[in-house]
């Protein structure tokens, strides 16, 4: 086939890569050997437009075992046990096909984890939609939360946590990231290097058939008009033989036959070979008649391409082919070995007798391109005069607005589709600040969450990018954690537009600023851009999935009160900043402003305080104060607790909105015992930490100085009505 | 009227169920079983005389709802 | 008490069974579906889970599975067979037990926790939720709304087979406590002869405080404790 310059526009390469592929590879590429640098240059593979960014955020500490690179992030959580996490976006697909995007989206980063040795005990998610009175929002957030559950709980792993967001700027490209953690022995890791020549590589999983050709290529691209004509096909998941590949790649891993194993994610076989045989500064050859193939007359560009999911790729120790085989025949498995590793540096692959492409895995590896682009300062949002007079509008009715608003709703519509107690260690069920699951057979516990702010990040994406690191770190002490690192999911537009590749930099700049100063490092993470339709970007969505330590799961920390006729203390200094906050989106419908700042001092300063609170057994109930303010936190609190509160505004200087309303970062909620009170506050001073004591716990109703007085069994009410009423449960 | 329509996974797009049917029933002794795909039958009944009109509406039904063209092609059948 | 737990291809509670079995003193082996024979015991476990992945009807492929004579003979013979969940469906699609399960009402998987009000306590299963007026266990399943025709349901009400039915806080069996709109709000059937338990809650979930309760707990104790 000749390679005409609109077959090469079709597999998005532009005309300089194309130069640069032949001057790297002294020759004119074949249409298979095309398709392999397409898929392995374009950015969802290569990083090309985020790797000088990446570069800069933090990813090292002595908890670290493995940062960024391998198909997960690994810590040390003591004794021997290791931490292995990982976010993924799976944003594209899932608008095409919700249910199955999503599905395999969860599907490909449970693989991720259990690639290197671990077992999955938690998933977790972040989705974002466009409006809800947008006409494809309800299908896509219910073919969404369908598909993450139906693969999730057939595999049969708890979602502990996630988030749920609606926005304008979503409505024709919504947001799936999946964040998946498991656990393995510190060492017992498994690692995608290749290592020594002449041993075999191995298929395992699912037969190869059509699926996603070219996905890669499409998570890069924009989406026009024609995309939804156009569709190119989408994998189905089949989280069965998921669970079989699990079980069964766990198995072989308990001896030593296994010298590297990588998952065929995006880019299928074509990007697990090359990276496997890169790492390891070999060569690979690979018989494309080996392949297991689901249809016939499959073509080798389809083998190398196919993003068929649930399969495997592993370089086994020579000698431990059978033993293997028995294995993965037990559990139903294709098992095939396909090829050798060479010390060729260079990736052979051969059909029918004849060598059908032939690479150096130095030009599809280490130089791919690397782009520096051109960027430009966000134009950050400035504080402006309000048209209205905010403090006209009633707080009780403002409130309820923000109530049942579907950003701020209580959402188990959506938790109670996922399983949240299969494997029998959850003890924080998603709700609540963090996930909780128990490592199994110990009394410890990892603390889970995942945070984006996207309106923050609009507004002004260096602070965003701070605040969204800060408030992830605060999930995790809320609940009596020690935040340990974190994974990172980049949604943004696209990259080859300066404002957008600035949304990008100043993003990364305060992600990493505050990684930096809270000594939470970046472990794994993913970058999704093109996330635009039309010329119309999504805000920039950085989210963050975090992991905290519970030493000693009797010091576990929850939202909901306990106790009728304890304190309640805000935590943290109430400047009441309302720009950005739900208060004036939600019911001033004002958007403009710049988000709150973000104190990396005060953070790390009201943490610690939270911590050592925790840890001397003073504090009944935490929670994080966030979106919607202290009004909102209290709320959640009171509802989850089933016990009421009667507080004041302790402070003149600052409207009662502002009070109740406003979104200032570093701040907590603690219930304290009127025994335990003196202690407590004795300890906030010693440490500088600013506290208000605003009130007291009392049975079912809340009530505000002069302003309410309200059963907490309305608001839960109102609370809890969005969802069951947008989808007709009622 | 009524008009039938069966959706059907298409050919190249993995049918889980229908593998794991086909594995099941060889297990059982079905061993002249090549292949099994599993797929939806809907029976549609509308008010409406015009077979061609009909016919037309419940393709619409077809592409608006029941199948995602992505991976599912239709046949419809007048009954 | 010696138990035995099927391993189905899709399986996804049998650990979290066997660890509750052990914790209970209960001496437990793991059987594959392939087996065609079961080790000595006294107590079958069919444990939740997708398997085979759900296909086709939830049940039905592991009805037909190798192992299953053996688990049907073992019932004849006055053994005790458990089904929780995936477990239940599996007792349906092979006979063991009557009716069907049909997907919840409300189309959508239920991950929750729920309140249960043991009706029959006469029985190896039930024994020391005696004391317990309200039993709260976690739910996690997409086809668990129990349907039988009236003639059944007569005839389960009227042998007192049905050992559990969902219910509110305070013990009120009320149908807004139904959470996949069972009939009868019927949570676990016994069969004829109380040897067979099907259940959708998940006792195994719930063993230790920390996991905000202990009512799976007493299943295992009266387990442990029933004649052999």
């Amino acid at each position: 086939m000749k390679i005409t310059n609109e077959i090469i526009n079709k597999h998005g390469i532009k005309p300089h890569e194309f130069k640069k592929i032949i001057s790297l590879i002294q020759k004119e590429p074949n249409i298979l050997e095309l398709g392999i640098f397409s898929a392995m240059w374009n950015e969802h593979c290569s990083y090309k437009s985020s790797k000088k960014y990446l570069r800069t955020l933090p990813t090292n500490n002595k908890k670290v075992i493995q940062g960024p690179g391998e198909n997960a992030g690994v810590i040390d959580i003591e004794d021997d046990d290791a931490l292995v996490f990982k976010i993924e976006s799976h944003n594209h697909p899932s608008y095409i096909e919700p249910y199955q995007g999503a599905a395999t989206g969860v599907g490909g980063i449970l693989r991720d984890i259990f690639t290197m040795g671990a077992r999955p005990i938690a998933i977790l998610n972040s989705i974002h939609f466009g409006s809800h009175k947008h006409i494809k929002t309800k299908n896509l957030l219910n073919g969404v939360v369908s598909g993450i559950g139906g693969y999730g709980n057939c595999v049969g792993i708890p979602t502990v946590g996630g988030e749920v967001k609606f926005d304008d700027s979503y409505n024709e490209n919504i947001l799936v990231n999946a964040m998946a953690v498991g656990l393995a022995k510190k060492n017992k890791i498994f690692y995608s290097k290749a290592q020594g020549i002449n041993q075999p590589v191995i298929y395992v999983g699912s037969k190869t058939g059509r699926d996603g050709i070219h996905g890669a290529s499409m998570a890069s691209a924009e989406f026009d008009d024609n995309t939804e004509e156009k569709k190119p096909t989408v994998q189905v998941g089949d989280p069965f033989t998921e669970k079989l590949l699990l079980e069964a790649c766990l198995e072989l891993m308990k001896d030593d036959s296994i010298i590297a194993i990588q998952d065929m994610g995006a880019a299928g076989l074509t990007s697990s070979s090359v990276e496997m045989a890169s790492k390891g500064d070999l060569g690979i050859e690979i018989n494309l008649n080996n392949i297991p193939c689901r249809e016939k007359n499959m073509t080798p560009y389809e083998m190398m391409l196919s993003e068929t999911q649930e399969r495997m790729l592993l370089i086994l120790n020579s000698g431990k082919e059978e033993k293997a085989k028995k294995i993965f025949n037990k559990w139903g498995l294709d098992f095939s070995i396909i090829g050798k590793t060479t010390n060729s540096r260079n990736l052979v692959l051969n059909f029918n007798d004849k060598e059908v492409a032939n690479l150096p895995l130095s030009s599809l590896s280490i130089n791919a391109p690397v782009y520096d682009r051109k960027w430009k300062k966000n134009e950050n949002q400035k504080k402006v005069n309000m048209q209205k007079n905010f403090k006209s509008f009633k707080i009780l009715d403002s409130f309820k607005k923000i109530l049942i608003s579907p950003n701020n709703s209580e959402k188990s519509w959506v938790w109670e589709q996922y399983d949240s107690t299969v494997m029998a260690d959850t003890v924080q069920k998603p709700g609540g600040d963090s996930g909780v699951v128990r490592i199994h057979g110990k009394n410890k516990g990892i603390a889970l969450t995942v945070d984006s702010s996207a309106h923050y990040c609009l507004a002004n994406p260096l602070m965003g990018g701070k605040q969204v690191v800060c408030e992830a770190w605060r999930n995790l002490i809320a609940v009596g954690s020690n935040p340990i690192a974190i994974t990172n999911c980049l949604n943004f537009g696209n990259p080859e537009k300066d404002k957008i590749m600035g949304q990008f930099v100043e993003t990364i700049d305060g992600i990493s600023q505050a990684c930096t100063y809270l000594d939470f490092p970046v472990v794994s993470g993913n970058v999704s851009f093109y996330n635009e339709t039309k010329n119309k970007a999504i805000a920039p969505t950085p989210t963050i999935g975090a992991a905290g330590l519970i030493k000693n799961l009797n010091y576990m920390m929850t939202k909901n009160i306990k106790e009728i006729g304890s304190h309640i203390l805000v935590i943290g200094k109430t400047l009441g900043h309302l720009y950005q906050s739900e208060f004036f989106r939600e019911v001033l419908f004002f958007k403009d402003g710049p988000p709150p700042e973000v104190n990396l001092f005060n953070e790390k300063n009201n943490g610690y305080a939270i911590q050592t609170l925790i840890a001397k057994k003073l504090v009944n109930s935490a929670h994080d104060i966030s979106s919607g303010g202290i009004l909102l936190a209290l709320t959640e609190m009171c509802i989850s607790g089933k016990i009421g509160a009667k507080i004041k505004i302790p402070n003149d200087n600052i409207s009662i909105h502002e009070y109740l309303f406003g979104e200032d970062q570093s701040r907590y909620l603690v219930e304290i015992n009127e025994k335990n009170i003196k202690e407590a506050t004795n300890i906030l001073k010693k440490n500088s930490v600013y506290y208000e004591i605003i009130g007291k716990t009392q049975k079912d109703k809340l009530n505000v100085d002069k302003e309410f007085d309200i059963k907490l069994s309305d608001l839960s009410k109102l609370n809890s009505f969005w969802f069951k009423n947008y989808f007709k449960e009622n | 009227m009524k008009i039938s329509a069966i959706v059907t996974l298409k050919k190249d797009v993995l049918d889980p169920q229908g593998k794991v049917v086909s594995q099941t029933l060889r297990n059982m002794g079905y061993d002249n079983i090549i292949n099994v795909r599993q797929g939806k039958y809907f029976e549609i009944e509308l008010n409406e005389i015009n077979k061609e009109k009909a016919k037309k509406k419940v393709e619409e039904i077809c592409k608006n709802l029941l199948t995602n063209i992505v991976i599912e092609d239709y046949t419809i059948n007048l009954k | 008490m010696k138990s035995a737990v099927i391993v189905f291809p899709g399986s996804n509670c049998d650990r979290d069974v066997a660890v509750a079995l052990e914790k209970f003193h209960i001496k437990n082996q793991m059987v594959w579906h392939n087996e065609t024979e079961l080790p000595k015991c006294d107590l079958i476990i069919l444990p939740g889970g997708f398997s085979y992945g759900d296909y086709l009807r939830t049940g039905c492929i592991a009805s037909k599975s190798r192992i299953i004579n053996a688990v049907i003979k073992h019932e004849k013979n006055g053994g005790l067979i458990l089904g929780i969940c995936n477990g239940f469906q599996i007792l349906i699609e092979t006979g063991l037990l009557p009716g069907v399960l049909l997907r919840n009402k409300k189309l959508r998987f239920l991950s929750k926790n729920v309140f249960l009000k043991a009706l029959n306590i006469n029985n190896h299963f039930c024994l020391y939720y005696k004391q317990k007026k309200v039993i709260e266990l976690p739910i996690a399943h997409n086809e668990g709304s129990y349907f039988a025709n009236s003639n059944l349901l007569q005839n389960l009400e009227d042998n007192n087979l049905i050992a559990f039915k969902y219910c509110d806080q305070k013990g009120n069996i009320i149908s807004d406590a139904n959470p996949n709109g069972s009939s009868n709000n019927i949570a676990g059937i016994l069969n004829n002869k109380k040897n067979v338990l099907g259940m959708m809650p998940h006792p195994e979930r719930l063993i230790d405080p920390i996991l905000s309760g202990e009512d799976g707990s007493l299943m295992f104790k009266s387990l442990f404790n029933s004649p052999t």
